[in-house]
């Protein structure tokens, strides 16, 4: 088992990027279902990869929002989250 | 200097895409089999930990499921498997340009002008390749590593998964020649079979049999083969051409194949299905401006499921619906009695002897000249471009409402392509 799968799911969100001349694509910012919206400080890496945690693969970039990181997935064309799910795993192994 | 050659094989490929996007699935025995209400209830493939449970591909679910009563049973996402395998070539590609893919999950490539980059070992590559599916899809391959492609495949079946072996001049007497014979490409059981009466079981028995025997045997195959086995296969690997994702080679024949929804008992839905294939063959000749002039028919029967296969020569090369449909007909109407005691389950059509046709044609001087046909077909075509495959539907085809709707043409997907056509 995976460890962490539990508490993480699967969550696509809309992503305002920028895509530069030479084809290449930088997140901007993620707007959350509620919003909200992150503004990206930085893009610390970008390289093809597949999530662990969720499933699924494509572009997977490490971002900064608000000094913390987390990974930004591309799948062409949907972006999707590795979204951390509050609350306990409950008894039958689904997702609190 | 030896071609470098590697063959990458991703290891029971559709259940290991199921599990790289559904992480849950991880370690747990797992399936993609085709749809029981339809009777396409086969294992398709099987997952590692499956395997394990004896699990076989092909084999039908409820013994599958025999065998592991907590199997989870999953259906075919083909346009996902699509993605996964265009990523693999994608990342093959920054290796170089000689991809040659057999099937959705199996590729050669030719590595021979590359393989400097990193330092004269193919190793070196392979196992880069090997670990970069691993990270940016989340599958494992194995890779086998050789001077020829046959020897390459052979070399990426021999360890599995996740595995790579090298199969060199110096170790292929020791590795690939005790192997049974049926470890090498295109050695099915019947080959194997008339190599075995013969007393040739091993891969190296085969490549030390005689001219006279194989020829006798097996024909000019059987010299096809042992060139196969002495690792003297000279056949290079064809580049792939990503825009049309086709390798460039010469199409040798149209088929296509259904397993019924319900086994075929009367001439009715018997006709329906060869007219529904034939259609399909047709059109297909017809958008690549070709003419066949030998019509095949495949029947599978209900009772033992076991196959045969007949065929017929036309006298003109033809595109027509209706005179392959004809064919296809005769040939099954003169094999088959078509009653409840002879359930047919599947049908397959095949039109081959291809012809491309010239700027003009030689028609019959004595024979009556037929109605063209091919005119019909092409409105019949060009209204299907318009408003899709089934907005005009044979008569033959309304017998069966369970036939209607089913849509062989646009379902007719990616089938690995034969090694010999080129």
């Amino acid at each position: 088992m995976v460890r962490g799968i539990q508490t993480r799911r699967k969550r696509y969100v809309e992503v305002l990027a920028r895509i530069d001349p030479d084809g290449t694509v930088t997140p901007v910012s993620i707007t959350w279902e509620d919003g909200r919206v992150f503004r990206i400080d930085r893009v610390l890496d970008a390289r093809r990869a597949s999530s662990l945690k969720v499933g699924g693969c494509g572009m997977r970039y490490l971002v900064e929002i608000g000094g913390r990181a987390t990974y930004l997935f591309f799948e062409n064309p949907r972006w999707f989250v590795e979204e951390i799910v509050p609350g306990v795993p409950r008894a039958d192994g689904g997702l609190g | 200097m030896d071609r470098i050659v590697l063959h990458s094989d991703m290891n029971s490929f559709y259940a290991s895409v199921e599990q790289a996007e559904r992480p849950e699935l991880h370690g747990k025995p797992v399936v993609v089999a085709g749809k029981e209400e339809l009777r396409h209830g086969i294992v398709l493939t099987k997952s590692v930990e499956a395997k394990r449970f004896g699990i076989k591909t092909g084999e039908a679910l409820w013994q599958a499921r025999e065998k592991c009563p907590d199997l989870i049973v999953l259906p075919p996402r083909y346009r996902l498997y699509r993605r996964y395998s265009e990523l693999a070539r994608s990342i093959y590609y920054q290796y170089t340009d000689l991809v040659e893919p057999f099937g959705l999950d199996e590729c050669w490539l030719d590595i021979t002008g590359s393989v400097g980059l990193a330092g004269g070992d193919a190793l070196v590559v392979a196992r880069e390749i090997s670990e970069r599916i691993k990270a940016e899809l989340g599958c494992t391959v194995s890779v086998g590593v050789s001077w020829n492609k046959i020897f390459a495949k052979f070399g990426s079946d021999y360890r599995k998964p996740d595995a790579i072996t090298a199969i060199t001049r110096d170790n292929y007497r020791d590795v690939v020649w005790p192997a049974p014979v049926r470890d090498l490409l295109y050695v099915g059981p019947a080959t194997e079979r008339k190599l075995h009466e013969y007393g040739i079981d091993t891969i190296g028995g085969l490549a030390h049999a005689s001219d006279a025997y194989l020829t006798r045997r097996l024909g000019k195959m059987g010299l096809v083969l042992r060139t196969f086995a002495r690792g003297e296969d000279a056949t290079t690997v064809k580049p792939y051409d990503p825009a049309t994702r086709t390798v460039d080679r010469v199409i040798k024949s149209y088929g296509n194949g259904l397993t019924a929804p319900h086994d075929l008992t009367c001439p009715a839905d018997a006709k329906a299905l060869i007219w529904l294939l034939s259609e399909s063959v047709a059109q297909r000749m017809r958008e690549d401006r070709v003419r066949a002039r030998t019509i095949a028919i495949g029947v599978r029967n209900g009772t033992d499921l076991c196959g045969y296969g007949r065929q017929t020569h036309l006298a003109r090369p033809t595109a027509a619906t209706r005179t392959v449909a004809h064919a296809a007909w005769d040939l099954l109407t003169s094999n088959e009695p078509l009653d409840a005691e002879h359930p047919i389950r599947a049908l397959h059509v095949r039109a081959s002897d291809l012809v491309w046709p010239g700027p003009y044609e030689q028609t019959s001087l004595f024979d009556l000249v037929e109605p063209d046909y091919e005119g019909l077909d092409r409105a019949i075509d060009d209204l299907r471009r318009r408003f899709g495959n089934t907005c005009v539907v044979r008569g033959a085809e309304l017998v069966d409402d369970r036939l209607a709707g089913v849509d062989i043409k646009a379902d007719n997907t990616v089938h690995p392509v034969s090694y010999f056509h080129r």
